[in-house]
């Protein structure tokens, strides 16, 4: 760190890699980059921070050549540009990774890397190795160049995407929350990777939420705020402040003040605990008991082994695991989405594996999944018709077969007053409500009337803050009403305020379960990076 | 059952195979460049009838079987660069499109050849074949095999070339990439709607030039829709070659041996109704679709217009 | 396309201009071409309207042709509106008529007339619905994409159907090879005094059942939910797979049903090389209707004025009725242009 410190420095005297200068951005109905100035120094890992939607992705995107700004000025080594494209950004010498991989798997890791080039030419393989060797020495990586991308795991796969980032020349390097897919011992390599090609003066703009990785990696902090550039935290002051004070600075900035939304993670996880204490009656049979589950995944995909489980009324048991070990599979098993391979699946003593989803659904189990336009909702259809998308031909709503449309719709009136669900109408597209608004409809679809088991799949994924604490407050309402809930995240915040037990996936088996009781963070991280087994 | 042996029959039966079988695979060769970049392009069947009918036209004018091929190729590409500017320039919907080229093909070739032709079907001349020296002299395979119309031949060639087109450059790689995984074809800095065009115009070009050589050479004039459900069968050839241009001239000589057989059955003396026999391409498309169905694999963004930034 | 189902102070006069659009400028472009060709366009049309709308005997052939079309158009909603091509249809059609062909003239022998030829239709039906069978299987259980497998299956189905005219059912008394023929009398009625056969009945009738099926029913909510978001259905717990073949069943049994219709009520039999390939024509129909049952009898009656017309106009002005494929062709294109703009329209003006 001292080292790029010093690099960061001698750069920081010349003229940026990358200068901004109020630069704006709009989408419809969105204010995505507001007058947003700032500059990337050579040999710098500049770390811009900020939570879902503050403004990131947007800005990588007009750096990388996806999208133009409404106004603002680009300067790339003191010059003016227009980046119009992907081909302009790279041909800047500005590569970038992006959050979810670019490679075409089926082409293999050289081929990849020969992407892009002029179709007249014939294909270079001797040229384009060497250059590989290159990049793999500076990287300080070794992959073997003929084997396809989607044999690769994620991190090699990064690795690759970094080269190519970097093939037209080495000047600046973006990373679009790279960390998101890693494991641990995953990220502390990509850190060693940025840290090495920073004192190579290469100048690294790292995107992340996480403020952990951006006080390790980062020689600057920038923070956005609902498109705004609201502060930065230059080398100097890094240097000055240890972890604690740059997180509680950091905190201030990204969130307006460290007491914005009331409640810090410290006293959020108090006050879940104290609300959780003897709720659950301990001598009550399980609801839903879950034996030496699994299923057969498809290439790609993680599937379970001998997963065992059970859960009592009114208790929560969290799923904790890095995303793609085995959640899809559990979450839609239980469901009743996907068939198992061996194993039983009992609810309230009775054997439901072979049932399918309305089955399941009779017998209480409620299922609110993650992809809430991919399979949750029809996007076209009215928000009355997702409302009872689930029960579809029951009376009274339906009668003899017949759709009763008025009281379909004076259902969703009624629905929408009671949950505050904002739309225009009850006929109004689903597509066109916000995240949080179609969770809304999710969590009254799928809480109401008979349910006795909830099954989250990451139900804060994607959502604003507010929204965020509006569906944990469900959550724990509905354990409290007496909801068995398993609650599949990845967020360990989310779990430690929520859970009673936490248990961990790990490449499709549950590696271990803890109460919920004391400092278990480190525990649990180290059952889902695979270091405890 | 001997007549089926004699050499008359068999080189009647292979001759003809391969007569119906290389606009097949001239047009499925076509249709797979389209799928490996992730256009499905319903709309085979009607640029195979425009080549027919262009082909036709030129042919009968110039009296050139070359120009008329080119003349051909040129109507095919015509109608692709319609759908290309539509389907993949606009983003709109490849099947109602692909529809739409069918039948408006079929009603104008047809409504165009009776303002020229009135209700006369005029013939062209004998085919110019060339008879490989030495090769044709070989019994029975000789004459079936190796006296064709050059274009024959190259269509052929057209196999090993485009195998290693896909496999060794850097067209290849962009196909593959943009059929495959858009986005990073975008990203590394080449546009998905320029390499998709090309390949509906690729596709367009020889399915045009197989409709030229099916009204020119296997039939020697034009009559409306006759290329009755070949560019159907050449889609289904490109989705079952999984990419592999190898297996499109299998298949393509396959569905020629039961498209010829009525001829090569007539040779014989055997008359079935041409009706059976029309049945059995069909059939075998099913049958084959039916036993191999869980192995047929298509690109993962087949069908999809792209859109940058949708993730 | 659910939004026209669930909203119905949708605005008129945007929703009328998609609809109308398409129409005028197919006409137009068609026209163009008519005058390129040396036809006066303007004199065709007239000739058309003319004689497919204005003489007594040319409405009556235009009502009686859209009997047929309207039920394959009564099919054709069931499956689009679940999301599915079936573009077997004429194959489904031709089948179902040689089989109602063959059967009806053997059945009135012994059996009360209109028994006959309710049996006659749904046979017919069946018929049609099990020529279906393997594409819903392939597309229900392995996903195959049903426009090629439905295709496969009408080019099979086309010549099954003339072999059995031939080989099979042929009416040893005639020279060309043709199936028995039903007696004039024993046809389904006449309405009033008109050529017009009860077929039409049947036909509107059917398009507004499917119409309520589909808004009215859960079973026709389901298919919506499976052709709008089969993920979603899966979610929801809906047996899409059973869905699936159910949809296709109906939708090819409707033009087994249209194919039984055209025999029974106006023609009588089935000749050898007979097919009126209606299938492809009536898609932009019910495509330009939205998959809308009233919008779906109007548009089917102004495409038979212009079928029958077009017809008179072939033998008269010199315009083969290929014409007609051409001006479909033009509305299928024209309506997926217009569809276009209006999306790119209402995204600029979001933002």
């Amino acid at each position: 760190m001292a080292a790029a410190a010093q690099a960061m420095q001698e750069g920081g005297a010349g003229i940026p890699a990358i200068a901004l200068a109020g630069i704006t951005k709009r989408f419809p109905g969105v204010l995505a980059n507001d007058a947003i100035t700032i500059d990337f120094h050579p040999g710098e890992i500049h770390v811009l921070l900020g939570e879902n939607g503050a403004g990131k992705s947007t800005l990588i995107a007009i750096l990388a050549g996806m999208q133009q700004p409404d106004s603002g000025e680009i300067r790339v080594r003191g010059r003016p540009v227009t980046i119009g494209s992907p081909r302009e950004s790279l041909d800047l010498g500005i590569g970038t990774v992006f959050q979810h991989v670019m490679l075409v798997p089926s082409l293999t890791v050289l081929e990849n890397l020969m992407l892009g080039r002029p179709w007249w030419r014939p294909l270079d393989r001797k040229g384009t190795l060497a250059r590989f060797n290159e990049l793999s020495a500076m990287l300080g990586v070794t992959l073997d160049p003929d084997v396809p991308v989607g044999r690769l795991g994620l991190g090699q796969q990064q690795q690759v995407e970094i080269m190519r980032a970097l093939w037209r020349g080495e000047g600046v390097l973006i990373l679009d929350e790279p960390t998101s897919m890693l494991t641990p011992q995953g990220v502390e390599d990509l850190g060693q990777v940025m840290r090495r090609l920073a004192s190579q003066g290469i100048a690294i703009i790292f995107i992340t939420h996480k403020l952990r990785e951006a006080y390790a990696f980062g020689n600057r902090v920038s923070v956005l705020r609902l498109g705004r550039k609201v502060g930065e935290l230059p080398p100097e002051r890094l240097q000055a402040l240890d972890e604690a004070a740059v997180t509680q600075e950091v905190v201030r900035l990204m969130f307006g003040s460290t007491d914005g939304h009331g409640d810090d993670a410290e006293t959020l996880l108090a006050r879940g605990r104290q609300r959780r204490a003897g709720r659950v009656d301990p001598a009550a049979a399980p609801r839903l008991v879950v034996e030496a589950l699994s299923t057969s995944a498809a290439s790609g995909e993680c599937g379970l082994t001998e997963v065992s489980l059970s859960v009592r009324p009114g208790e929560v048991l969290g799923i904790a695991g890095i995303d793609g070990n085995g959640q899809k599979h559990l979450a839609e098993v239980l469901a009743g989405q996907r068939p198992a391979a061996s194993g039983r699946i009992l609810i309230a003593g009775q054997d439901v594996t072979a049932d399918g989803v309305a089955e399941r659904r009779h017998h209480g189990l409620r299922y609110i999944t993650d992809e809430r336009l991919g399979e949750g909702t029809v996007g076209a259809m009215s928000v009355a018709t997702n409302l009872v998308l689930k029960e579809i031909g029951h009376p009274p709503l339906w009668d003899r077969g017949l759709t009763r449309w008025d009281r379909v719709h004076a259902h969703a009136r009624a629905m929408i007053q009671r949950h505050d669900i904002r739309t225009p109408s009850e006929r109004t597209p689903i597509a066109k409500l916000s995240g949080g608004n179609i969770q809304k409809v999710l969590l009254a679809r799928e809480l109401g009337g008979e349910a006795s088991i909830a099954l989250f799949n990451k139900p804060t994924y994607g959502l604003d803050l507010q929204n965020i604490r509006l569906a944990r407050q469900r959550i724990a309402e509905g354990a409290a009403a007496g909801l068995a809930t398993v609650l599949i995240s990845t967020e360990l915040d989310e779990l430690l305020e929520l859970s009673d037990r936490i248990a961990v996936l790990y490449r499709g088996r549950l590696v271990g379960v803890l109460e919920n009781q004391g400092d278990i963070e480190l525990a649990l991280g180290r059952l889902m990076t695979g270091a405890a087994t | 059952m001997d007549a089926f042996l004699s050499e008359a029959f068999l080189t009647a039966l292979l001759s003809g195979a391969i007569t119906a079988g290389v606009p097949l695979l001239l047009a499925g060769l076509g249709e797979q460049i389209s799928e490996k970049a992730g256009v499905l392009n319903i709309g085979l069947e009607g640029m195979m009838l425009f080549g027919a009918y262009g082909g036709f036209v030129c042919a009968y004018y110039s009296g050139s079987f070359w120009l008329g091929f080119l003349g051909g190729g040129a109507s095919g590409l015509l109608l692709a660069a319609l759908m290309a500017l539509l389907c993949v320039r606009l983003g709109m919907n490849q099947i109602v499109i692909g529809i739409a080229l069918t039948v408006g093909a079929e009603g104008l070739t047809a409504l165009l050849h009776h303002f020229q032709f009135s209700r006369s079907y005029p013939r062209l001349d004998e085919v110019p074949a060339l008879a490989l020296p030495g090769l044709a002299q070989i019994p029975v395979l000789g004459p079936a095999l190796f006296q064709h119309h050059p274009l024959v031949y190259l269509a052929v060639l057209l196999v090993p070339l485009l195998a290693w087109l896909y496999r060794r450059s850097a067209i290849g790689l962009n196909l593959e990439s943009a059929g495959s995984k858009p986005g990073a074809l975008d990203a590394a800095g080449v546009s998905v709607v320029a390499t998709r065009g090309y390949a509906v115009l690729a596709t367009g070009f020889l399915a045009g030039l197989g409709g030229a050589y099916m009204a020119n050479v296997g039939a020697g004039l034009f009559v409306p829709f006759m290329t009755s459900g070949n560019g159907f069968i050449a889609i289904v050839l490109a989705m079952l070659a999984r990419g592999r241009p190898v297996w499109v001239i299998f298949g393509a000589l396959l569905f020629g041996v039961s498209l010829a057989l009525t001829t090569a059955l007539q040779v014989t003396g055997v008359n079935v109704p041409t009706d059976v026999v029309q049945m059995l391409p069909f059939a075998m498309v099913i049958l084959v679709l039916v036993l191999f169905a869980r192995h047929s694999v298509l690109p993962p963004a087949l069908g999809l217009p792209y859109v940058r930034g949708d993730r | 396309m659910t939004a026209l189902v669930e909203s119905p102070h949708g605005a008129w006069i945007g929703a009328s201009l998609r609809i109308l659009l398409p129409v005028v400028l197919a006409l137009v472009a068609g026209g163009l071409i008519l005058l390129l060709l040396g036809k006066d366009p303007l004199a065709y049309y007239g000739y058309v309207v003319e004689r497919g709308l204005l003489s007594w005997a040319g409405l009556q052939e235009s009502i009686t042709r859209s009997a047929p079309l309207l039920l394959i158009a009564a099919g054709l909603i069931v499956a689009f509106r679940a999301g599915i091509w079936n573009l077997g249809v004429d194959g489904q059609f031709l089948l179902s008529a040689v089989i109602a062909a063959a059967l009806a003239p053997e059945l009135v022998a012994f059996l009360p007339g209109w028994l006959a030829l309710v049996i006659a239709c749904l046979v017919a039906f069946i018929v049609g619905a099990l020529w279906s069978l393997i594409p819903a299987i392939l597309k229900a259980r392995y996903g195959i994409n049903e426009i090629i497998t439905s295709l496969m299956m009408s080019f099979l189905g086309i010549s099954f159907a003339n072999v059995l005219v031939k080989l099979v059912f042929r009416d040893p008394a005639t020279t060309v090879p043709q199936t028995l023929t039903l007696p004039v009398e024993d046809r389904l009625v006449r309405l009033f005094d008109s050529t017009i056969n009860f077929g039409i009945v049947i036909a509107v009738l059917s398009v507004l059942l499917v119409h309520l099926l589909m808004t009215r029913s859960a079973f026709g909510l389901k298919l919506q939910i499976v052709g709008a978001n089969p993920r979603a259905a899966i979610h929801a717990g809906l047996p899409v797979g059973r869905l699936t073949i159910a949809t296709f069943a109906l939708s090819a049994g409707f033009a087994g049903l249209a194919g039984a219709v055209d025999v029974v009520g106006v023609l009588g039999n089935v000749r050898a090389d007979w097919n009126p390939a209606y299938g492809l024509l009536v898609v932009p129909l019910v495509f330009l209707a939205r998959f809308h049952g009233p919008a779906v009898v109007a548009f089917v009656f102004a495409f038979a004025v212009l079928q029958i017309g077009g017809e008179s106009a072939a033998r008269r002005i010199g315009v083969p009725h290929f014409y007609v494929l051409v001006l479909v062709g033009l509305l299928l294109l024209f309506l997926a242009v217009v569809e276009y703009l209006d999306q790119r329209r209402r995204q600029r003006r979001g933002a």
